[in-house]
């Protein structure tokens, strides 16, 4: 089996996008609609992690506002759907260029900060799409918008149904994971992850840096308005509450239970931690603490996340010979 | 022009900045001196709201809630410190975000575990109840308590640290931690000590406000944010800038809410006005936020001495 990955953690990823791959029809088959809404709504928000996991493990951009490009990417939805406009084209083309045009400006102001400044500001940045959309009272304000349609495409893309919806999702997740990886390992990525370590010295290298992760920033914001786009069409509801910093930091947690700056570990930190939610709430109501304890848990004794640890277990099984 | 509103209006403005002083004050010290980013700072808000309830509705005397809130909260911001922030001091800020994140959760599930899902509504004693009438103008009792215990903590606060050698510390902390610790000074005893006095601030901020809009879970979380916004702008560290920056900011953020549709009236039609008015005057902080860190990164009274 030469085409099947020889170290652990490639394996378990090979695993993982082996069964993400027949879900619709594996839960068709077993008659569990409700876990297909569960995966899509957890590989949507990859998408999402994925994108924040290029600027924040990648670029060492901690953003405390991504969730913003979410919303804008909903919202390119659900205003033109507000007007009978069903166009997927036109929703597709507005998420993508104004999360970009937001993002080369705010981008443009916040990376000229630096570490805690940078948190703060994209969180500011964040809260100023926040407080729009909760003050447009047209669409809805904090009640939120009902999307009654899906995003209209011809007949071999449709969106309608949860199998093809889902195969929307999937596919975009595999190009991001694809395009975040093709990206770093080109030069564009090289001079990205060498401004994470020693800024200065890609600048005495002749490195233009800021210019280099103001593009980064502003192809992870685009990134990230496709899975608003997506959450939009999935959900058919929208709501500024999408929007808070606190959705942001949820964010922000997904990548380090994964493992930042690594490829795989947005995927897994988003599944493992939309089925925790999931399931601890099940259970008990005061979910929140178990979480909040695991995510102290994880930061003063797990570095480098569930990827940090399949690597791991390859070394060790390197170092046994 | 309405002469009494606009007093009102300054009178709330003044209340909510000296509201964002108590809580940006402790941030402030503990973001300055140990550099260490706390999110849940505001569970401290609350949870002082909730001490503070329980004390009043077992004892009646809302004094005694507040005295036993202050001690409550000075032992709850020195367990964290002593538990975990201290964990952290030399982690990078990407884990202080997530593991105060996490507290947030943490906080927030504990206070639903042992006070309820409902807020908590704490009961004024009559004095406070009334209403003061100077001329034509009428401003509530405890409004008026709010900014008069706002000040007096403001000046205990500059007293102790300009004045006294803690404050010395904390202020030379601010400046250059590490030549703090290499003359000798016991950085550990100061960093708990100015973590919990900003816990029993903070605590004191969720005390004073609590019996206008009653405990609730989850009430620090956007306040919190409001309170990070007043650190940056102030300066980081700078107990001075927080003050100065928490009335411009309140003031600000009260006067746009009432009157920035009649200043934007006079630039564009009156339903314009009345739509993008409630949007930039929640937006007006924040980019005052972001042009501040965009022009003057350090804030615009940034504690003496910093590179």
């Amino acid at each position: 089996m030469g085409w099947f990955p020889q170290t652990i953690s490639g394996r378990v990823y090979a695993v993982i996008l082996l069964i993400l791959a027949p879900a619709p029809f594996v839960f068709e088959w077993i008659n569990q609609p409700f876990y297909l809404d569960l995966l899509s709504r957890a590989l949507i928000l990859a998408i999402a992690v994925v994108s924040l996991n290029l600027i924040l493990g990648f670029g060492g951009m901690v953003s405390l506002g991504h969730a913003a490009y979410i919303g804008i990417g909903a919202y390119s939805v659900g205003i033109p759907s507000y007007y009978d406009f069903y166009n997927g084209w036109l929703h597709l083309g507005l998420a993508l260029s104004v999360s970009a045009a937001f993002a080369f400006v705010t981008g443009a102001i916040s990376l000229r900060t630096k570490g805690v400044y940078f948190i703060m500001i994209t969180m500011a940045f964040s809260q100023m799409v926040y407080f729009t959309f909760l003050s447009l009272e047209e669409y809805g304000a904090d009640d939120g918008l009902v999307i009654y349609s899906r995003s209209e495409f011809p007949e071999w893309l449709t969106m309608d149904g949860s199998t093809s919806l889902y195969y929307w999702i999937f596919g975009l997740l595999l190009l991001s994971l694809f395009f975040v990886r093709r990206l770093v390992h080109a030069r564009f990525g090289r001079v990205i992850v060498g401004s994470k370590f020693n800024d200065q010295r890609m600048q005495a290298l002749g490195f233009d840096t800021y210019r280099y992760r103001l593009v980064c920033y502003v192809i992870s914001a685009m990134m990230c308005s496709l899975a608003g786009m997506l959450l939009g069409n999935f959900t058919g509801f929208i709501s500024p509450d999408m929007i808070g910093w606190a959705r942001s930091g949820e964010l922000i947690f997904m990548v380090i239970i994964g493992g930042a700056g690594t490829f795989f570990g947005p995927l897994v930190g988003t599944i493992a931690f939309v089925l925790l939610e999931e399931f601890l709430s099940l259970i008990t109501v005061y979910w929140h603490l178990i979480f909040g304890v695991m995510l102290v848990a994880l930061v003063l004794f797990g570095k480098g996340g569930i990827d940090g640890w399949l690597s791991l277990m390859d070394r060790k099984r390197a170092d046994n010979g | 022009m309405d002469w009494n509103l606009l007093i009102t209006q300054l009178l709330n403005g003044l209340q909510l900045g000296l509201l964002l002083f108590l809580l940006a004050s402790g941030l402030t010290l503990i973001f300055g001196i140990m550099d260490f980013i706390n999110l849940s700072h505001g569970s401290f808000y609350m949870i002082g709201a909730y001490f503070c309830g329980s004390v009043v509705a077992k004892t009646g005397s809302f004094l005694a809630g507040i005295l036993f809130g202050l001690v409550g909260m000075f032992a709850v911001g020195a367990l964290v410190e002593w538990f975990i922030a201290r964990k952290l001091y030399r982690a990078d800020h990407l884990d202080h975000v997530l593991v105060t994140f996490g507290l947030i959760l943490i906080f927030d599930t504990l206070v639903h575990l042992i006070w309820g899902a409902a807020g908590m509504a704490i009961p004024l004693p009559d004095v406070l109840n009334g209403q003061i009438t100077l001329g034509s103008l009428v401003f509530p009792v405890y409004r008026t308590l709010i900014i008069v215990a706002g000040l007096l903590v403001a000046a205990i606060l500059f007293v102790l640290v300009t004045k006294t050698r803690l404050g010395m510390l904390i202020r030379a902390g601010a400046s250059n931690r590490t030549m703090v610790e290499a003359l000798g000074i016991n950085i550990n005893r100061l960093f708990l000590f100015v973590f919990a006095l900003g816990a029993a601030m903070a605590g004191l901020a969720g005390m004073l406000i609590a019996p206008i809009t009653e405990a609730s879970i989850g009430m620090g979380n956007d306040i919190i944010i409001v309170a990070f916004v007043v650190v940056i702008v102030g300066g980081i560290g700078s107990v001075k800038g927080a003050f100065y920056a928490a009335l411009i900011l309140g003031l600000i953020d009260t006067m746009s809410r009432s009157y920035l549709d009649v200043v934007l009236n006079l630039a564009m039609p009156v339903t314009y006005a009345e739509t993008a008015a409630p949007a930039l005057s929640a937006m007006l902080i924040y980019i005052l936020m972001a042009a501040v860190l965009a022009f003057r990164p350090q804030g615009l009274f940034p504690p003496a001495g910093m590179k």
